[in-house]
């Protein structure tokens, strides 16, 4: 047997824990895909995946404390809210745009997360925003003496924004209890890293703001647990902030409106694939004996059968009434 | 009663709100040792010490960014925006966030942020410390944009403010800071409702519909005309977004002739919207057309006085747009 069979009991893991894991990370991507289908089927009109950067999510959002943290997450984060009490019937509604979609009653693209509920701060498309919110939750947190972290999320591409830095230098200089976790698949939409981002890496720019860095293998969700793990304690007891910077890569286009094809070759696009995380992840607990050909397959049925009601759930469930457009717009 | 002037009147609205509820903090640039480039926060750092009175690093968008975080966590925070014109980098998180929160989040989420800000010019400040902004977001449902005329406004409309549910703009003319004094009810915790306009002057001849400082100004001239002959009545928007638009038909048809008055550019100004509003209700109650009174459309007012004088709505032009509307 390989050396690393033990990694996730080092890290305090249980065989069940590692389970559960790759189950949310399974789910993640089996919704991706079906989305895909719906979209190409006409059903719905917008997908954006998280395919590929599962185990970053997953990995993170196991390593919070998910009674109390808060997570400010960016559109790619289907693993994070899963793994947070998003539901598939939930993630289904958004995609169909639905009255009971607990992010936004319909009102909002896929992927723009929120529920007070589930402490997923509620977002925007403009990238970057949703990161000085994450540091106005961890001032709160300081403030009010209440222990619990905020980790937010963003794209490389999303760290040149000022808000960026602007968040992080606030968040440096307050020493807040704040996580920021850079999901570095390597493209912004069709600008590759050497185009975006001067430094050699994201976590570099930590050093700037008076932050712990560091650059991790967003492919290995044990990884990214450990460092994450690491962050939230250094946080917790008043160590300030973190920048984490995970590298994974990007299996699909940007989105459903973006062809790859003209700015990727298939040779990237199939190194890629190598590593998926998926797949290394299920290789790992193979090797450990956790998963089994059987148990994957029965996974995976289970999965499916969630995703298929889900599915009819949505597709049959009313939109917003119309006379409902001007609510909300203030307090009623 | 306490006489107050304008810029007393809001550093005690913030330092009762601070008082009233754990919640309250101020972060801006220089609010906190020095009080704020005009004292407004005045010695909240001594009261309140430096966790409540913030002094944040020099970065708008930060500032309103991490206020609307802080909010939606269930503070109520005061970010200060050291001039107006400095808001810009902070706008997309005003409009892209905080005025669609509520929103978009299908009222799960709030954001109750008081947002404070000078503006307005006639202090040699040219054109970077002179503007009104006002205009950028009379557009944007979702927030409230309030400009008070008075010390006693000012206390009453940003104690609203601070107990708001939703985002406010507090935009306060610089120029009142210290010019407009008057008895202020401290004894009592008066709280002036946010998007109600107020009647500062019954009269018959001419109706005069503005905001801010040149509520003061009209006052002024409204006093001086009455014993000419010539009524006017005003009415004070206070809040301009979302606008009082009963109050302004209302107005509008008691006189038949109106004068709409605003420091800012003519062309988009908030007085357009209150021109249309009156076009669509009142037709066959004018007696004149509306008159529009407002800066020339220039980027900003320039810093050498002669231009300044030529660029700002004084009280002669303003005399004169009564007196001819009067005529009419």
């Amino acid at each position: 047997m390989k050396t690393v069979e033990n990694e996730h009991v080092h890290l305090g893991l249980t065989d069940e824990d590692v389970l559960e894991m790759y189950k949310k990370m399974l789910l993640a991507r089996k919704l991706d895909e079906r989305m895909w289908l719906l979209n190409r089927a006409g059903k719905i009109p917008f997908v954006i995946s998280c395919q590929g950067q599962e185990a970053t999510q997953v990995g993170a959002a196991f390593a919070l404390d998910r009674e109390v943290d808060y997570i400010a997450p960016y559109y790619r984060d289907f693993g994070v809210v899963l793994s947070f009490g998003f539901t598939a019937k939930d993630i289904m509604l958004s995609a169909f745009a639905k009255e009971e979609d607990p992010n936004s009653g319909g009102r909002q693209m896929p992927g723009h997360f929120s529920s007070r509920k589930h402490r997923i701060i509620t977002g925007s498309s403009p990238v970057t925003t949703q990161v000085p919110h994450a540091v106005g939750f961890a001032l709160a947190a300081k403030m009010k003496k209440e222990s619990f972290v905020t980790l937010t999320t963003l794209g490389e591409g999303s760290t040149n924004q000022g808000d960026f830095h602007e968040g992080l230098n606030f968040a440096g200089v307050h020493k807040l209890p704040i996580i920021t976790l850079v999901e570095n698949n390597k493209l912004a939409i069709s600008v590759p890293y050497d185009k975006q981002v001067a430094s050699e890496t994201v976590a570099a720019r930590a050093e700037s703001y008076g932050m712990y860095g560091e650059k991790i293998d967003g492919t290995d969700p044990l990884q990214v647990f450990k460092v994450i793990k690491e962050a939230r304690e250094r946080a917790i007891n008043g160590e300030g902030p973190s920048l984490i910077e995970a590298e994974t890569v990007r299996l699909t286009a940007h989105s459903s409106d973006d062809n790859d094809a003209a700015y990727r070759t298939k040779e990237e696009k199939e190194a890629d694939r190598k590593n998926d995380c998926m797949v290394k992840f299920a290789d790992y607990l193979k090797s450990c004996g956790i998963l089994t050909d059987s148990i994957e397959k029965n996974l995976v049925e289970t999965i499916q059968h969630e995703i298929n009601e889900a599915t009819k759930y949505a597709e049959n469930a009313p939109f917003a009434p119309v006379a409902s457009l001007t609510d909300y717009v203030y307090e009623q | 009663m306490t006489e107050l002037n304008y810029i007393q009147a809001i550093t005690l609205a913030m330092e009762e709100e601070m008082n009233r509820d754990e919640n309250v903090f101020v972060v801006g640039e220089d609010v906190g040792i020095k009080g704020g480039v005009f004292r407004a926060t005045d010695d909240l750092y001594n009261k309140f010490g430096e966790d409540r009175v913030i002094d944040a690093p020099l970065a708008e968008s930060a500032i309103v960014g991490v206020g609307v975080g802080a909010a939606m966590y269930g503070m109520r925070p005061i970010a200060e925006i050291q001039f107006a014109d400095f808001i810009f980098p902070a706008v997309n998180q005003i409009i892209s966030e905080a005025a669609k929160i509520r929103y978009r989040s299908n009222n799960d989420w709030n954001c109750p942020i008081t947002i404070r800000a000078p503006f307005g010019g006639g202090i040699s400040g040219a054109l970077y410390h002179s503007q009104s902004v006002e205009a950028i977001f009379n557009s944007t449902p979702g927030l409230k944009v309030v400009v008070p005329s008075s010390p006693r406004d000012a206390r009453g409309l940003l104690k609203a403010a601070i107990r708001d549910n939703d985002p406010v703009l507090f935009f306060e003319h610089k120029r009142a800071y210290r010019l407009l004094k008057e008895d202020v009810p401290t004894e009592e915790d008066e709280i002036i409702p946010i998007g109600k306009a107020a009647i500062k002057r019954e009269g018959e001849d001419v109706t005069v519909i503005t905001y801010g400082i040149n509520v003061s100004i009209t006052e002024k001239i409204a006093t001086k005309l009455e014993k000419e002959g010539t009524t006017v009545h005003l009415l004070d928007l206070r809040t301009i977004y979302p606008l009082d638009q009963e109050a302004i038909i209302e107005a509008a048809k008691k006189t038949g002739k109106v004068l709409l008055i605003t420091e800012d550019n003519k062309e988009g100004s908030i007085i357009g919207e209150v021109s249309a509003i009156i076009a669509e209700h009142c037709l066959f109650d004018l007696d004149a057309p509306v008159k529009r009174l407002a800066a020339p459309d220039v980027p900003a007012m320039p810093y050498a006085q002669p231009l300044e004088r030529e660029f700002i709505v004084t009280e002669d032009k303003i005399e004169d747009e009564i007196k001819q509307l009067a005529r009419f």
